[in-house]
């Protein structure tokens, strides 16, 4: 599509939804006339910074269904992930939404060179997630054979790769690494695999990691990104120029703001991205702010896309960690120890990634004069509960060590509570 | 009063065992006796000193997690079957004994045995009316 008529259609989107919000979200009526902005003062993007943001907070207030612009008998879908305190974000579909992800999806995998005829093994997880399913909609539409793999059972993961041929594989990085090294263990040489491109996303990744992946399975690695506030995966996809990720931003409009003033970067600069799901029609946000920290790359790409693209996903504009493929906030452990010891412990969250594994979270918690014991049985079950009360939480396998006071660092002021190893450059 | 341990929790890293009995010589303060158990991540240093509240205080102030333990001493003869009678004496009731670890006095006729238990006063009195002798903490701490 050329450049005008994008942003023609995107300017109308974008007051039909507004419009539409406006009428049909109490909340997002209160937050416009909070901001003293009615849907007649958006004539088109050149007015969307008169619009208040929306953040995962306006989802806390309003859990589960509050944000949603459609009726519950219109909604045929609904996806979850971690917040921020425990209560999950909720995000709802209607028939169009399913619909429109499994295009933009479709859309992702013909930019990697996927068609019918390909046999498409989807290790994304099944369930809550929306990795999963997002991908498998968009790989039917196609008229791809999918293979519903799911996570986990990676020795069977390679054993089907093998035997239905597979051509395209959708996972996590860290578990496309994870598959290849279990197929060199089990003698597979890659080389002599149809297996073709992977689609990999959910965590953020760096071009070393890349280069491995393709090295090691024998394929071209493509960065997909998307967050389930906006739809799932699918908001943005590489092309085979590898060279950013392009943007469906006849769907989900593109900002990038700096975190702090709110103001818009110029442009080429770093700074967080916010999107406006303007098609969306159970949760359409406007100007969601993803906390993720990109920049919009000027110019065209060489495959001809008019899709602007935005760079890798490097970093975060708070605390949040995402391991593999699940949000972390250090605030749900934190809520977790108090639950345990009645006060808040000293805790340090060290996130690593050993060549070829998974992404690991160890939680380190400072042993305290109240839950001392000179008992190991005793502190082996405070250790185990801490455990499984994390991985309740989170919905993710960590490892819980107990330490000395005083030995995880202390800044000035704020505690740092996370420290991250992973290579992600 | 009954006998006191100090418990220290130490983490699997070198020079934190010889950080802990430097902290007690500088507080002069004599080690009688010391059991230490361990996971892959950290340990429980348990320590009988001739000066417990001197101990606890120093090792505090060095910054280490540090408890008090009620434990229970018991003199024996430093024969073969010595251990075996007064372990004997606690486990007949069927309580529970959750570690001990025992050590010789200084004229070598008499060990002293010590005994974590759960349920203190009964094992004291099963003691006892067994006839064994349980030392009182300044007995211990003049051994």
């Amino acid at each position: 599509m050329e450049v005008a008529a994008l942003r023609a259609l995107q300017s109308q989107r974008l007051r039909e939804s507004v419009a539409r919000v406006y009428e049909t979200v109490p909340h997002y009526r209160a937050k416009l006339d909070a901001a003293g902005v009615k849907p007649a003062d958006i004539r088109g993007l050149e007015d969307i910074g008169r619009l208040p943001f929306t953040t995962k907070d306006d989802l806390r207030e309003t859990y589960p269904f509050g944000l949603f612009a459609a009726p519950m008998e219109e909604v045929v879908r609904l996806h979850a992930s971690s917040g921020t305190t425990g209560k999950s974000t909720v995000v709802g579909y209607t028939r169009g939404d399913v619909r429109m992800w499994a295009e933009v999806i479709a859309r992702t995998l013909a930019a990697g060179g996927t068609h019918r005829g390909d046999v498409v093994q989807n290790s994304y997880g099944y369930g809550l997630f929306t990795g999963g399913l997002g991908l498998h909609y968009g790989a039917e539409l196609i008229g791809t054979s999918v293979i519903p793999t799911s996570g986990g059972q990676t020795r069977r993961q390679v054993q089907i790769m093998q035997d239905f041929g597979s051509t395209v594989l959708c996972c996590t990085p860290s578990y496309a690494l994870v598959i290849a090294e279990a197929g060199r263990e089990m003698g597979v040489d890659f080389g002599k695999l149809p297996l073709r491109v992977g689609f990999l996303g959910a965590e953020p990744w760096s071009q070393t990691m890349r280069l491995e992946i393709e090295a090691a399975a024998g394929i071209d690695a493509l960065d997909i990104y998307g967050l389930s506030e906006i739809i799932g995966p699918g908001v943005s996809f590489e092309c085979l120029h590898k060279a950013g990720l392009h943007v469906n931003e006849d769907h989900f409009y593109p900002e990038v703001i700096n975190p702090d003033t709110g103001e818009p970067v110029a442009e080429g600069e770093l700074g967080e991205l916010v999107f406006t799901a303007f098609t969306k029609e159970a949760l359409p946000l406007l100007r969601y702010r993803t906390r993720d920290l990109s920049v919009l790359i000027p110019g065209p790409c060489q495959c001809g896309r008019t899709l602007r693209r935005m760079e890798h996903v490097t970093g975060r504009s708070d605390d949040m960690l995402i391991i593999r493929g699940v949000n972390v906030f250090p605030s749900q452990i934190e809520e977790v120890l108090v639950g345990i010891e009645g006060t808040t412990p000293n805790y340090l969250l060290v996130v690593d990634r050993k060549p070829r594994q998974m992404d690991e979270l160890e939680v380190q918690v400072e042993v305290s004069a109240e839950t001392f014991s000179d008992e190991m049985a005793k502190l082996e079950a405070l250790t185990a509960r801490i455990r499984r009360e994390i991985e309740s939480v989170l919905g993710l396998t960590v490892s819980v060590r107990l330490v000395e006071p005083k030995m995880l660092a202390r800044s000035e002021g704020k505690a740092r509570r996370v420290m991250d190893r992973r290579d992600l450059g | 009063m009954s006998a006191i341990q100090i418990s220290v929790f130490l983490e699997n890293k070198s020079g934190r065992l010889a950080e802990v009995t430097r902290t007690l010589a500088e507080a002069g303060v004599n080690i009688r006796a010391l059991s230490l158990a361990e996971t892959i991540d950290y340990g429980v240093l348990r320590l009988i000193v001739d000066k417990p509240g001197e101990a606890r205080d120093a090792l505090r102030r060095a910054g280490f997690t540090v408890s008090e333990t009620e434990v229970i001493a018991v003199e024996m003869p430093d024969r073969p079957g010595g251990l075996a009678e007064v372990v004997d004496l606690v486990t007949r009731r069927g309580l529970n004994i959750e570690y001990l670890y025992a050590f010789v006095g200084q004229r070598g006729e008499h060990a002293v045995v010590i005994f974590r238990i759960d349920a203190a006063e009964e094992a004291r009195a099963a003691l006892k009316e067994g006839g064994a002798r349980v030392l009182s903490a300044a007995e211990l701490s003049r051994i």
